[in-house]
């Protein structure tokens, strides 16, 4: 049996289409099932919805076999111990700095309202500039309107709704997608199924490109 | 009163009586089955200086050291993380011998970080080194060692991986890569993060075949065929060398145990800095990491004044333990015979005769609570007709 996790929203609606190409499709649909273990059409493999940040921590402990998590997950969470042999070029965005449109240009310490409390740190340390991160779990956006922060580091699809907040997307510090995790014990003793999984989703996946 | 004076710290557990004999016991029968093979027990110290501990290994073990100042010497002392170096040292410093030396340990470490699945900070490390020998037979030697270890232990099912760091250190040295990219690409490795390696490469300016070499390293795990299909994707000839020897150990392998399940992965990068040949690693359905791991580590004793090639391997005995309790291993019956609580000559004679054969007797205290019931006892002794103090088996019952 192969375990994949899956987050709800929007990475669960773009990796649907590729698991059916595999022919994996969930049995029951998640968003009117109360289930967290869903069985597909492939008797030898389930899904597991969880919710995107633990992704990681599932797939390390080895209670997923694999698991489905945006760049920006895993890089907060510290990918060492998982294999990522897989960009599934889904659910894509980016993560940038904004800050209110009025705002100079940052100088000297910066306050920083993130979620991304390590990606932050990194990014900031790297252009040598020394950031107050401020850990927040949502509306960042608010942050700079209300004064708690000078810049937010989040991610950017449309850029909507900053631009409804007065906010403006400044610098790009990476572009995300979702990537396929593997743990690394399944992948060595699970290895067969495994390898044969992750052709297939190769094969998708250049399927999708032409 | 305080109320969490109780509380361990994170990742600190202590082992209660039942734990701590399962333990003992398993100590005891691996230690016996370490000097069966020739490997002589070494006790290193729990803190050393800190250069000494941290000798040829990476920055990971630098992190996982806890430290101090020591007030004599005025040197930063580490309580060790790892035994593996200190036992590299005696055998480089202190024994000096020209001949294969094997020794093996026991001992708490202490880990800063600790480990991320177990979520242990204090494992109880167990391993055998081979210090002197430098081909694929010692190597095959402590492999069959640890998997000897787990069976020991009462582990089922093992699954057994085999790399060789030397591939990429060959790819790596052909490369002529720079520090910086040679780690930048060890990071990527460890991930098999196949995207993000596909875009290092073309930032590099490589020759052709060691961009498709290192691109397909990733993709060579499985079972077998992996080596067949790197002899033909890997044609250098440090390489082929290390393909050789990992066939040759698999097939000796496969001879031993034709029941083991073996996999290759020769992007296996684990202990990179550390390691110079082949590494391997055991597995078990249900933990999702390994449980015991080794490798060669040639040459780390150059800085105790003695280059010399080593192998060996390591496991936490906590682990192998609970994975003895897990696996319902049955704990040998211990018989404990209850004495009551007399000013007797004659009780205590026959009290200090019983525990001279080796037989458990716990004495009642004047005015305890509870008796052989509550102290689980198999026994008691009691005054026969004739005034002799004899031991009467409890039956189960009336316990």
């Amino acid at each position: 049996m192969i375990t994949i996790a899956v987050s709800k929203g929007r990475i669960y609606e773009e990796a649907l289409p590729l698991l059916a190409k595999m022919g994996i499709k969930p049995i029951d649909d998640p968003e009117t099932s109360r289930k967290l273990i869903l069985p597909t059409t492939r008797a030898d493999v389930q899904l597991v919805i969880i919710r995107a940040t633990d992704v990681p921590t599932f797939v390390e402990y080895g209670a997923a076999d694999m698991g489905i998590a945006g760049k920006d997950v895993l890089i907060e969470h510290g990918a060492e111990n998982l294999y990522e042999p897989i960009d599934l070029n889904i659910a894509r965005c980016k993560l940038m700095t904004a800050a209110h449109k009025d705002a100079p240009a940052i100088s000297g310490r910066v306050r920083v309202a993130t979620k991304y409390v390590t990606i932050a740190q990194q990014y900031f340390a790297s252009l040598g500039v020394q950031a107050e991160i401020i850990k927040l779990y949502g509306s960042m956006e608010l942050a700079p309107l209300v004064g708690l922060a000078d810049c937010i580091v989040d991610l950017v699809d449309t850029g909507n709704t900053l631009r409804a907040n007065n906010l403006e997307p400044r610098e790009l510090i990476m572009n995300i997608s979702s990537r396929l995790v593997v743990n690394k014990a399944s992948m060595k003793m699970k290895n067969a199924v495994i390898a044969d999984l992750l052709a297939q989703f190769e094969q998708v996946l250049v399927e999708n490109k032409s | 009163m305080q109320t969490d004076a109780w509380l361990l710290p994170e990742g600190i557990d202590e082992l209660l009586p039942d734990e701590a004999q399962r333990l003992e016991i398993l100590r005891e029968k691996l230690l016996e089955t370490f000097a069966n093979w020739g490997y002589q027990l070494v006790v290193p110290p729990f803190i050393d200086f800190l250069d000494s501990l941290l000798t040829g290994s990476g920055h990971e073990l630098d992190l996982q050291t806890f430290k101090l100042t020591d007030q004599i010497s005025g040197k930063m002392l580490g309580v060790r993380a790892d035994m593996t170096p200190q036992v590299a040292r005696i055998d480089a410093h202190n024994l000096k011998n020209d001949h294969p030396t094997r020794l093996c340990y026991v001992g708490t470490i202490l880990q800063t970080r600790g480990d991320t699945l177990e979520k242990s900070r204090s494992p109880m490390q167990i391993g055998a080194e081979l210090y002197g020998h430098a081909g694929k037979e010692s190597d095959l030697e402590v492999i069959r060692l640890m998997l000897e270890m787990l069976a020991v232990s009462g582990v089922l099912n093992v699954h057994l991986d085999l790399g060789h760091v030397g591939i990429y250190r060959a790819l790596a040295e052909e490369a002529n890569l720079t520090q910086t990219q040679e780690s930048e690409l060890f990071d990527v490795l460890q991930r098999k993060a196949r995207p993000e390696l596909k875009e290092l490469l073309e930032s590099y300016n490589l020759a052709d075949d060691l961009k498709t070499a290192l691109l397909k390293l990733p993709g060579l795990n499985g079972d077998k065929t992996v080596l067949a299909k790197a002899n033909v994707l890997l044609k250098f000839k440090k390489v082929q060398k290390a393909l050789d020897d990992l066939d040759a150990i698999s097939t000796a392998l496969a001879r031993y145990f034709p029941s083991l399940s073996i996999s290759f992965d020769l992007a296996e990068l684990r202990g990179y800095h550390y390691h110079t040949g082949v590494v391997f690693a055991a597995f078990v359905p249900s933990i999702g990491k390994e449980i015991a791991r080794g490798g060669r580590y040639d040459n780390i004793g150059a800085i105790f004044g003695r280059e010399r090639p080593a192998t060996g391997f390591s496991a936490d005995l906590k682990v192998l333990s609970a994975i003895n309790k897990q696996n319902g291993i049955e704990q040998p019956e211990r018989e404990l015979i209850f004495a009551p609580y007399a000013e007797d000559l004659n009780l205590c004679e026959t009290i200090r005769d019983l525990r001279a054969q080796n037989r458990a007797v716990v004495q009642q205290l004047p005015n305890q609570i509870g008796g052989a019931t509550e102290l689980n006892c198999t026994a008691v002794l009691a005054k026969n007709s004739e005034g002799v103090w004899v031991v009467e088996t409890l039956c189960i019952a009336t316990l």
